[in-house]
């Protein structure tokens, strides 16, 4: 006689069943509840800035949607280029869901390159919430470029770009620009994106990126008056993981098809890590996650909180002009687009420390 | 234009939007008191209430706020000496001579009427200006702005005191500090010790506090008595309004040198008083009571830090660069209320632009009015002892200190600087250059890199860069004919023989201190040939010409005659020497590590009461009740305060080993 499971496994199988039905069941009756408890959002950067305001805006739906409405204080730890508030919350943050981070590119660079301060690990929390942005690229009209069909009149021409150093967000368009073959001069110690604006405005620099808000407010101007040139956006990823174009910018191209069209390939290592860092910098720029070892029904109230919020007709109302139009993903998708974000080949940070190092008298040490 | 102009008054003169305008008047008149404290503090207890706010009553709430602290923090620049605020600190050296010879109402009279002009003239400036001044913030490139950090520099010749040496030596030693962290080139990080802090740089509350307030609570904690030896305010507000009016001319050039100042971003509205000040001893010509209570003193630096706000707002609102880190903060602040500021401020959101402008004139009004009704009552505390002022202080800075990286080691910083300021003050060398090195270091550096990059050699025929030499020229030559210290006005010849100095056989601690001071500057030569090129020229040039003058001062004190200007202890001649109710520094500087000691022991709230009760109950010598009282009343405030903020106080080493309540975790 045959029996498909064997009568001792049977039991053992009984047995796991039953355990882990006990397991489930104090879960399923204790939902997380916070009522008269005040939640910590700490923000690994100085007051006013990007995350700042990001999370300041997401504040007032999470005590709405939350169960229990608790208050919920944004605490701003800066320092170390947001690697200070970081390793604080990997050191200190209970798995209670009293205690929250909220990351950003510049959380996830120093990680990604391997930076000695960096003391976090990306794989023990829980993200609850990605929030991508998108940015576009642009180049002084003067240069002749109509479009990004015109990479050839550029890789003519003497390109300057003004970066705040080789290791923030810039690293992206420079290694965009690389695989463009874009001979470009980097010009560092920008002011955050707004100098480098005004540097451009100057016409001290001739190829920029500013992020959607503010390529919306302040170059959009300047491209309808006819001094600058809008070429490409950093696209964002699909379902898949595969970058697409930009929603707010459907007209423009985004760096892949520029690549492609200019006779790149988009496949190799050094286009896997400019993926890697868009992905990281841009298209899944800002993360809300939990402490490691956080129970799955506090996991489960932050991901329905930030679900439902998003069918909120106030948040939907104002949500675009805050965070740009982009989806913000949540539960699983949040997860699959922060595996993207956080991790990087070996051979991809191997080559770009290289690369910085060698190029941009960066130290790792 | 005009239309607008007048729809934006009459939408604001609603209830509703001066009452929040009142808000942010209260918040920033009582930010602007307390040393260290300013627009940063300020404007972040309002940011979470944002949210959901109208833009009318929000803007004239933050805008309010931002108005009215660099009319308020002049009270204690003039009663206490301690600057209010980082752009007050010039107003101490005149302001606080006249309090003490019972002149206090003329000089807040005359500082809050200043304020009040200058405030107005920047309001009047951004509401025409706005609508030009994009090409004029757009002319000045990273080559103009290089040479107005040279030119800002230029004002260190002025307020050198004695010795031109020291001053030079003084600015090298703000230069490395200012140095210290990421290089602009290439991110590599100098003269961090191995520590993370430092990597980020020193924080400029951290190191105005550290230069300014601590010396001076120290200096009068050891008086053991009130701070108002007249022990009156004195009358004469309206000789105070008269004053102001008598220097008209004063008052504008200087309203118009801070509007500038605070328009073109990055340059730092930190330095702005010393600018102004710098700029009327050199276009005055009787100098004479400089530094021992002139009140043009008074009048030059209170006018430029008001009208700073409204130059201020112009790359804020027009390009949505902050010029400030108060700035900064309202920029959020904007894009929080759904503006996205950029030229839109002067197209379809020009009435927001005008609200702003109104808000700016009317809280201005408010400020000065609200300053002058306080002025008898606030002015009544300089007639009381500072044994009890002063823990009250010391916690404020403290707290403003903690302020700047939410970070134990903001303290310790507090207590080097602190000890920095202390010798600097005692030795003669003049700690405005250290401030003005300090601020400027970036600036000059990075504008001077970038300049190169940009332009190269050929950025010094530029025509703006050719002007702003020019001017920076007349400046220097207008300082090299006179200068200014802490002692007043420096007199040239048969008068700097018959000052007191130091004998032959009491210079031992200036000559250590000296040599403290080229160690520094030795040591950023070291480190800086460490790294790339780029990384090291700027705080190697610095310290190998600092370390020439610091060695040449370092001669003149050990090999030259005793009366050699640079040869100065306040400790062997000040006036206070022999007296015996007058206590040693060290002990004031004692309770100051006392109390860090303490923090880093059991964190900054039991530190806090522990040290109070204390203090006020052995230093202060006041019976049980009142010293609970107080401490209570204290630490009220204290966690009142931190948690609007939603600040983690300093953790020591008790909480690093057991878990605690609220508040003291």
């Amino acid at each position: 006689m045959k029996t498909l499971i064997h009568p001792k496994r049977r039991v053992l199988v009984q047995a796991a069943l039953a355990s882990a039905l006990a397991a489930a069941m104090p879960l399923a009756v204790q939902a997380a509840d916070f009522r008269g408890k005040t939640i910590d959002f700490v923000i690994p950067f100085p007051v006013a800035g990007g995350s700042d305001v990001w999370a300041r805006f997401y504040v007032p739906y999470m005590t709405k949607y939350l169960p229990g409405n608790p208050t919920v204080v944004v605490k701003n730890v800066p320092g170390g280029g947001s690697t200070r508030g970081a390793n604080e919350f990997a050191a200190r943050a209970k798995p209670d869901g009293l205690t929250i981070l909220g990351t950003s590119g510049s959380t996830q660079f120093p990680y990604l390159l391997g930076d000695t301060r960096v003391k976090y690990e990306y794989k023990d929390w829980t993200p609850v919430l990605a929030s991508p942005t998108g940015g576009v690229v642009f180049v002084n009209a003067e240069l002749g470029a109509k479009s990004a069909a015109d990479i050839a009149v550029l890789r003519k021409a003497r390109l300057i770009y003004g970066s705040e150093g080789a290791t923030s967000l810039s690293l992206v368009p420079m290694l965009a620009f690389r695989q463009l073959d874009l001979p470009v001069q980097y010009v560092f110690g920008m002011k955050a994106r707004g100098g480098a604006r005004l540097a451009f405005e100057r016409g001290e620099s001739n190829i920029d990126y500013q992020t959607s808000a503010a390529y919306l407010a302040s170059v959009v101007p300047m491209v309808k008056a006819g001094k600058a040139v809008p070429l490409f956006s950093w696209g964002v990823l699909d379902d898949k993981g595969k970058l697409a174009r930009d929603p707010t910018f459907p007209d423009l191209p985004h760096v892949g098809e520029v690549v492609a069209a200019a006779g790149g390939r988009q496949s190799g290592l050094e286009w896997d890590t400019l993926v890697a860092f868009i992905t990281a910098g841009f298209a899944a720029q800002k993360f809300v996650v939990l402490p490691k070892g956080t129970p799955k029904n506090i996991v489960d109230a932050y991901t329905n909180a930030f679900n439902k919020m998003q069918s909120d007709p106030e948040f939907i109302a104002s949500k675009d002009k805050a965070l740009g139009e982009y989806p913000q993903a949540t539960g699983k998708a949040a997860q699959t687009i922060y595996r993207v974000a956080t991790e990087v080949s070996p051979a991809s940070r191997y080559w770009v420390r290289e690369h910085l190092s060698q190029n941009y008298s960066v130290k790792f040490e | 234009m005009l239309d607008t102009l007048i729809t934006a008054l009459a939408t604001l003169l609603t209830a509703q939007h001066l009452l929040f305008m009142g808000v942010g008047v209260v918040i920033g008149l009582a930010v602007g008191i307390l040393p260290g404290l300013g627009g940063i503090a300020g404007l972040s207890l309002l940011l979470p209430f944002l949210y959901g706010m109208d833009a009318v009553s929000a803007l004239a709430m933050l805008i309010g706020l931002i108005a009215v602290i660099n009319t308020s923090d002049t009270f204690t620049s003039v009663l206490m000496g301690i600057p209010g605020s980082s752009a007050s600190q010039a107003t101490v050296l005149d302001g606080f001579p006249l309090a003490q010879q019972g002149q206090a109402a003329r000089a807040l009279g005359a500082a809050f009427s200043a304020s009040l002009i200058g405030g107005l003239f920047g309001a009047l400036l951004l509401t025409g200006a706005v609508l030009v001044a994009r090409p004029i913030i757009l002319a000045f490139s990273s080559a103009e702005m290089f040479m107005l950090a040279v030119f800002g520099m230029s004002m260190v010749g002025v307020l050198a005191g004695a010795s031109l040496a020291k001053g030079f030596a003084a600015c090298g030693v703000g230069l490395i500090l200012g140095s210290i962290g990421a290089a602009p080139a290439t991110g590599e990080e100098r003269m961090y010790l191995g520590t993370d802090y430092l990597r980020d740089g020193l924080p400029l509350v951290v190191v105005a506090l550290g230069l300014f307030a601590f010396p001076e609570i120290v200096d009068l904690l050891r008086l053991n008595r009130p701070i108002a030896k007249a022990n009156k305010l004195g009358a004469g507000w309206l000789q105070g309004f008269r004053d102001t009016v008598r220097h008209w001319f004063i008052v504008l050039r200087c309203s118009g040198l801070g509007a500038l100042v605070g328009a073109i971003p990055g340059l730092g509205g930190s330095v702005v008083d010393w600018i102004a000040y710098g700029h009327v001893v050199q276009t005055s010509r009787d100098k004479s009571k400089y530094g021992t209570g002139d009140i043009r003193g008074v009048v030059a630096p209170e006018a430029a830090n008001n009208a700073c706000q409204g130059g201020a707002l112009m790359p804020t609102l027009l390009f949505g660069v902050p010029g400030s880190g108060s700035m900064a903060i309202l920029l959020a602040g904007l894009v929080l209320l759904g503006i996205e500021p950029g030229p839109s401020m002067v197209d379809k959101n020009l009435s927001l632009t005008y609200t702003v402008v109104w808000s700016l004139a009317i809280a201005n009004v408010v400020g000065a009015g609200i300053c002058l009704a306080l002025a008898g009552p606030i002015a009544r505390l300089t007639l009381i002892p500072f044994t009890l002022i002063a823990p009250f202080m010391m916690v404020v800075i403290t707290f403003a200190a903690f302020q700047a990286r939410r970070d134990l080691s903001d303290l310790v910083l507090l207590l080097g600087i602190g000890l920095v300021g202390i010798l600097l003050r005692r030795f003669g060398w003049p700690r405005p250059a250290v401030l003005i090195g300090f601020v400027l270091a970036p600036q000059a550096e990075t504008y001077f890199y970038q300049a190169m990059q940009f332009y190269s050699w050929g950025f010094l025929t530029r025509p703006g860069v050719l002007i702003i030499a020019a001017i920076t020229a007349v400046s220097v030559f207008l300082g090299s004919r006179s200068r200014i210290g802490e002692e007043g006005v420096v007199r040239s010849g048969a008068a700097t023989a018959a000052a007191p100095h130091p004998g032959a056989g009491q210079r031992r601690p200036q000559i250590l201190f000296s040599a403290g001071l080229l160690a520094l500057f030795a040591y950023a030569v070291a480190d800086g040939l460490k790294h790339s090129f780029l990384a090291a020229v700027f705080p190697v040039g610095v310290g190998a010409a600092s370390l020439l003058a610091g060695g040449y001062v370092l001669w003149s004190v050990v090999g030259r005659q005793v009366d050699h200007p640079a040869n100065q202890d306040q400790e062997v001649t000040g006036s206070h020497v022999g007296d015996p109710t007058v206590a040693s520094p060290w002990t004031s500087f004692a309770w100051f590590g006392a109390l860090f000691a303490l923090a880093a022991l059991v964190g900054y709230i039991l530190a806090v009461a522990v040290f109070f009760v204390v203090f006020v109950r052995k230093r202060a010598a006041r019976r049980w009740p009142m010293t609970i009282a107080y401490t209570i009343a204290m630490l009220v405030a204290v966690l009142t305060l931190g948690h609007a903020l939603s600040l983690d106080f300093p953790r020591g080493l008790l909480q690093e080993t057991v878990d605690l309540p609220w508040p003291i975790n």
